[in-house]
């Protein structure tokens, strides 16, 4: 055979391959709204830069029959390509193929490109979409996932990870997901669960279906697996390639700068946005806005406990993370969830290098019977951890309320933030005013000959006194207190002092924290 | 929320924390939170859902604390229930081979 024969040869082994589970299976896969496994990598990469490895590679199970069947690609495609011009490594489960379920050498193709990431230092994608594990291979199914999971766990802070859910992600399957930096999620595509509605009904006669139990919207507002929500496919695939514009190849680097951009201030301005009656909400988003570069931000876990908002914006080009309260919703508290949620995103930023900026407006934590016994004591010792364990650059501005714990938990001066900044409506104060007067003057209010009277004056007299920004400034506990107008301008003049900062810790193998 | 000429209108409710009224929308598991209930030792409820394979009890019975109550099956392990008081039985409301959901009330002493 010459060379004309051999590479037809090779054409014709490749046009099999890529078939995967055939006409049929890729059909039944696009009418229900899903994309083909080849054809999302190829939306997600830059064109024309995807190169696929392992193409022949075929399974490795023996028993019940699997010896006589072919699986093309063994269920996954695996390579290497560019987003917005960034190196990634990147595979995608081909659900027409005995539904992307994960055998011996489908493990072995997923581990050898996250082996390459990690050689390469480059981000590593993947993505979902698998009936779970092949039962028919028994313990090696097994043994494939244990074998991501490990990979996963070391490449965490190392190079970014993220997962694309699309299609089932059941049993196992999920962790290593969880695992990852980002999860993203579609909506009626997307189920994530580890034991499915039908075991759940047989074994404990509980009944919900598919979406209830684990579709896109459960994960992104109530359990909050889910990092980044969207309508369609390629709505998440814009998503994508959005965020990898905020972070860095690996640990060793920073984010790429861009070109500085001044905010949209006619539509955001500083000045107007918050209410100065500290009892009223507003959308703080809006003040993230109006110091952020060209207006852009971008908002991780929108609708898990949206009482603190986290996302990736510009500051001066750089890539910067934002930790903000949010007085929309729930007077903008620290609870199980929102502790929780700005810890690990805390962790995420100084893991890769990027400064942190910290809003804050907070009457404290939220009481009540479930929070305490849901743990808010250590969920909410998350955050200090994080915050405390951070060495980024750490810029915190004081909008209006700062109370209670929930001060010091806002990356204070006494969790080493580089730079406080308080805007001349804070309020830094151990309790809102009405509770600290009712109990610093609890006698003079009892014993007075009108006590509503005398209430109102002591919360009046406490508000005059404390209700500011310069008792912790007298301390030294805020740096500055600037006018809303100057936030920006501070902001960019702290980070481009702060470019070269370098702090160390303790030298350990690692902490315990509050998990 | 409710959308409006295009802008979403928000009802905003209050919140109280200490002692202030803070004007805020409320989350969707806040909304959804359990309400505390007090345990009542008399009450006896299944702690998981599964199928009761034996009662040992039967309505003025009278039990002695520690006495197994009943036999819940429950992801494949048989769970005896032990009574945290001891008392006479007020009402029975399972029989064997019933399936009970979670929380399900089962036996009530007095």
């Amino acid at each position: 055979m010459g060379l004309k024969q051999k590479t037809a040869d090779l054409k014709k082994r490749m046009r099999e391959a890529i078939k995967g589970g055939g006409t049929k299976a890729i059909e039944k896969q696009k009418s229900i709204g899903k994309k083909t496994a080849r054809e999302r990598i190829i939306s997600i990469l830059d064109p024309k830069s995807f190169y696929e490895y392992d193409l022949f590679v075929e399974h490795a199970g023996k028993d019940f029959d699997m010896d006589k069947k072919y699986l093309p690609g063994d269920g996954v495609v695996t390579g290497t390509g560019t987003i917005n011009g960034y190196p990634v490594c990147i595979y995608a489960q081909d659900f027409t193929v005995a539904g992307g379920s994960l055998g011996w050498m489908h493990a072995k193709k997923i581990t050898k490109i996250m082996d390459h990431a990690m050689k390469l230092k480059v981000p590593l994608i993947g993505i979902n979409d698998s009936g779970g594990a092949r039962i028919q291979e028994g313990v090696n199914a097994l043994a494939g996932y244990g074998e991501i999971f490990f990979r996963n766990t070391m490449a965490s802070g190392v190079i970014p990870q993220i997962s694309v859910i699309l299609g089932p992600c059941a049993g196992g399957a999920v962790y290593s997901p969880a695992l990852t930096d980002f999860v993203f999620v579609v909506d009626k595509v997307s189920k994530m669960f580890i034991t499915g509605p039908e075991v759940i009904k047989t074994v404990l006669g509980e009944e919900i279906s598919m979406e209830e139990l684990g579709g896109a919207r459960v994960h992104s507002e109530t359990s909050g697996n889910a990092h980044f929500f969207a309508e369609s496919e390629e709505a998440c695939f814009d998503q994508i390639k959005q965020l990898m514009s905020f972070i860095p190849w690996n640990n060793e680097k920073k984010a790429e700068p861009f070109p500085k951009k001044a905010p949209k201030t006619r539509q955001y301005n500083i000045e107007s946005i918050i209410p100065s009656d500290p009892r009223l909400p507003y959308d703080v988003r809006e003040v993230i806005r109006a110091i952020c570069d060209d207006s852009e931000f971008l908002e991780i876990q929108e609708l898990f406990a949206p009482n603190i908002v986290i996302g990736f914006a510009r500051v001066a080009g750089q890539s910067v993370g934002c930790i903000a309260n949010q007085p929309m919703c729930m007077a903008g508290v620290l609870d199980v969830d929102s502790s929780d949620k700005a810890a690990r995103f805390v962790r995420y930023c100084d893991s890769f290098n990027i400064p942190m900026l910290t809003l804050v407006d907070l009457p404290g934590y939220l009481p009540g019977i479930d929070q305490e016994h849901a743990g808010v004591i250590r969920h909410g010792a998350k955050l200090l951890y994080a915050y405390s364990e951070a060495t980024v650059p750490k810029i915190t501005v004081i909008l209006r309320k700062a109370y209670g714990g929930g001060y010091i938990a806002m990356c204070s001066h006494h969790l080493r933030a580089d730079f406080v900044f308080a805007w001349p409506t804070a309020e830094i104060a151990v309790m809102g005013p009405e509770g600290a007067a009712n109990i610093i003057f609890r006698n003079e209010i009892k014993n007075a000959e009108n006590p509503e009277e005398m209430r109102k004056h002591k919360i009046k007299e406490y508000k005059t006194k404390f209700a500011n920004p310069y008792v912790a400034a007298a301390y030294g506990y805020i740096d500055a207190v600037i006018e809303p107008h100057d936030t920006r301008q501070f902001v960019m003049h702290a980070l481009e002092i702060s470019s070269v900062k370098s702090e160390t810790r303790p030298a350990k193998k690692h902490g315990v924290p509050p998990f | 929320m409710e959308e409006k000429n295009g802008e979403k209108k928000l009802e905003y409710k209050s919140l109280n924390i200490d002692l202030v009224r803070y004007k805020t929308l409320y989350s969707h598991k806040y909304l959804l939170r359990k309400t505390y209930q007090k345990s009542d030792p008399r009450m006896i409820h299944a702690f998981i859902p599964g199928i009761i394979r034996k009662v040992n009890v039967k309505k003025g019975s009278p039990v002695e604390m520690g006495e197994t109550l009943l036999v819940l099956e429950a992801m494949k392990m048989k769970n005896e229930i032990h009574s945290p008081i001891g008392g006479t039985v007020k009402q029975v409301h399972i029989r064997e081979g019933q399936k009970v959901t979670k929380s399900d009330v089962l036996i009530e002493l007095e």
